[in-house]
């Protein structure tokens, strides 16, 4: 939107918006990478943090904010947003919330942009670093692990929020005024944690009604989905290691961070240092010996900015390119996740679970999983145990369709014998079948009895008088 | 010039105080702290760094963010603390106020002292409650949390409607505006003071704490 701003108030503005959009997109999936962050305070200024706030950089997010703002600032229908995302080991996922970086078209002519604008900036990302702490995907966030990975995914343009699913709330961090719009800053997350799982429309309908899809691959195995976003697990590389991204690094742009006093009646003007920016920009240092001097002011009683509930539009999700995520592949273990109740207690990450040897042990590919392809039983250790098992009856024909399981009953341990609560229930929930049950033993037998009958009938015969004193001694 | 008046009141547990206090002060601080103010010549200054850090509550299920200033830290640690144990000493069904209170020095000339005018206040109302089983505090924790979120996001509403703030100072004004004693960051100059109510509705102490 043009405006009566002088031309480099312009610039400025545009700089300031531009490195705001940057580090609000750091400050959000920073707070989803499951750490805690902790950056130190500097009396000196250094130069290159803007706004005045330790924010540090990971290069891929930059790179990735970049690419979706492609030289693009934010502005009035342009908004850029920041979608935070859950993906289980099996590869279901759900969005959780999305930020959004918006303007609106009502402009404050009195504001000064060099001072008013920078420091109001600045409150709204300390207000953002609040905030993330406090929408319900922050204690997921510090959950994620085996079970599931958060993800961000970054767009520009349009809105989008029906992924979030029924009842979603918002929360608005705040509002600065400029003399081009009012740069809003909000949150909409979601409220319905039920987890709906996409697969069963992706297969055809199950036999009896049983979905057996424990140790099927994933139908994303080899491909992620294009509109797929990034991991938020950023490790910091060596220093040695050039990578991609050479490490994290502070703004490649030198902010500007010295401001200029002056008496209470008076407002003055005073020369601007610029360098060439390394993308053709202008930037704003301080020449040697000399003192770097902004567009000044006090801070101006101006009234409180009227709420603006302009929220929600609804985008067309951007496609953004496929990292490789293959180790979220790997994962087997399925997850009974969310219930239909906002408390945390619902997560399926916690694994105070009795049963913590279902869990995957690592990003193993499935080929090593002995949930997959488990081991060989280990021989019988005692003439009990052996006995239990059964010896070529038809009952070991059906255990080759199971998978063995290591049964750990809470509490068991080993008694007399060297067979511990799990293995005797799982043999006694297994017996062998009864040989006279068998229909083709039975029939076997049945001819065979029929047969036999003459003759078993004459041995009875001939010994009938010992059947006869029998009786008489049990009467 | 009126001063902005603003009341938060959660009901924790007695264990809980201390967390839920440090939460909301240093949210609070977080937004009314600058990094130092570095006078150059012709009237020009530079503005330090401010950094944060994220701090897990034990006994909520809430995590805050604060600056991050060790002395600030302290002297906020401080004042909660004492105003816990007054709390503690006044009864289990007491109820208790802690005031974090944003103001200007106006200079006076003698034999008047310095004027402090407040422009902000924040109140925080605290009713403690005893829970009987562990049930029960369990599920506090987590109601707690939710709360203090809730609080947080009135918090950073009332920051960012940009009402009044002191105008910017010369270097010979600074201290009336700021508090410039800590080494790494610049809070505006603050007072905590409390009060304690027993059951019966009366206030037993006010304390002023200064900073």
């Amino acid at each position: 939107m043009e405006s009566d701003l002088k031309p480099q108030d312009q610039k400025d503005l545009d700089k300031f918006i531009k490195f705001f959009a940057l580090k609000t997109v750091q400050v959000i999936v920073q707070a989803r990478l499951g750490e805690k962050i902790c950056t130190r305070s500097s009396s000196s200024p250094t130069g290159s943090d803007w706004f005045n706030l330790a924010i540090k950089d990971i290069p891929e997010v930059t790179h990735e904010a970049k690419k979706a703002l492609a030289g693009q600032l934010p502005g009035i229908g342009r908004s850029m947003c920041v979608e935070i995302s859950l993906k289980t080991s099996e590869g279901d996922s759900m969005e959780l919330e999305t930020w959004c970086l918006e303007m609106n078209e009502k402009c404050d002519k009195e504001i000064k942009v060099s001072y008013a604008v920078y420091n109001r900036l600045s409150v709204l990302l300390k207000s953002l670093l609040a905030i993330t702490r406090v929408t319900p995907a922050y204690k997921l966030s510090r959950k994620q692990g085996h079970d599931y990975v958060i993800l961000y995914r970054i767009y520009f343009g349009e809105v989008q929020l029906s992924g979030l699913g029924e009842g979603f709330q918002t929360v608005r961090v705040g509002v600065v005024g400029t003399p081009i719009g009012t740069i809003t800053l909000s949150c909409a997350y979601r409220t319905n944690l039920a987890f709906m799982s996409n697969r069963q429309f992706e297969r055809s309908a199950p036999i009896m009604g049983i979905i057996v899809d424990h140790f099927v691959d994933p139908p994303c195995s080899s491909q992620r989905p294009a509109n797929m976003g990034h991991p938020c697990n950023y490790r910091a590389p060596d220093e040695e290691d050039g990578g991609q991204f050479a490490g994290v690094q502070d703004s490649q742009e030198v902010c500007a961070t010295s401001f200029s006093t002056s008496p209470p009646s008076q407002v003055s003007v005073r020369s601007l240092v610029l360098h060439a920016g390394k993308e053709g920009g202008a930037l704003l240092m301080p020449p040697h010996g000399a003192d770097v001097h902004l567009t000044v002011e006090h801070a101006p009683n101006t009234p409180s900015s009227s709420e603006n509930c302009n929220l929600f539009l609804f985008p067309e999700l951007h496609v953004s390119p496929s990292d490789p995520v293959e180790s979220l592949n790997a994962f087997t273990r399925k997850v009974g996740a969310f219930v239909n109740k906002p408390s945390t207690q619902i997560t399926a990450a916690s694994l105070d679970l009795p049963f913590a040897a279902f869990a995957p042990r690592g990003l193993d590919s499935e080929e090593n999983d002995p949930m997959v392809h488990p081991p060989d039983s280990p021989p019988c250790p005692s003439p009990l145990q052996g006995s239990l098992h059964s010896q070529g009856s038809e009952g070991s024909g059906q255990q080759d369709d199971f998978v063995m399981v290591d049964f750990r009953p809470a509490f068991s341990k080993d008694d007399l014998l060297p067979m511990d609560l799990g293995t005797f229930y799982r043999e006694f929930q297994n017996p062998p079948q009864l040989a006279s049950l068998s229909l083709h033993i039975s029939s076997q037998s049945m001819a065979d009895d029929l047969d036999s009958l003459p003759e078993k009938l004459r041995v009875y015969e001939k010994n009938i008088d010992e059947f006869d004193a029998f009786v008489d001694m049990l009467q | 010039m009126n001063c902005r008046s603003e009341v938060l009141e959660v009901t924790v547990e007695a264990r809980q105080v201390e967390e839920a206090m440090l939460a909301l002060l240093h949210t609070i601080l977080l937004h009314r702290s600058t990094g130092k103010f570095h006078y150059k010549k012709e009237g020009t200054y530079s503005i330090g760094t401010v950094g944060t850090q994220d701090i897990d509550c034990d006994f909520i299920d809430f995590t805050f963010v604060r600056v991050s200033s060790e002395e600030l830290d302290r002297m906020i640690r401080k004042a909660v603390s004492e105003f816990k144990d007054a709390l503690s000493n006044s009864g289990s069904d007491g109820m208790g106020q802690i005031s974090l209170e944003f103001y200007q020095k106006k200079k006076s000339r003698w034999p008047f002292s310095d004027e402090c005018i407040p422009w902000e206040v924040w109140s925080i109302k605290v009713n403690v409650v005893n829970l009987a089983n562990e049930q029960e505090r369990q599920i506090c924790r987590e109601k707690v949390g939710e709360k203090l979120g809730e609080k947080v996001i009135n918090v950073v509403e009332v920051i960012n409607r940009h009402e009044y703030l002191p105008k910017m100072p010369t270097q010979s004004e600074v201290d009336n505006v700021f508090d410039t004693t800590l080494k790494d960051v610049q809070p505006y100059l603050y007072k905590i003071t409390y009060q304690i109510t027993d059951s019966l509705g009366t206030s037993v102490s006010t304390t002023m704490r200064r900073d």
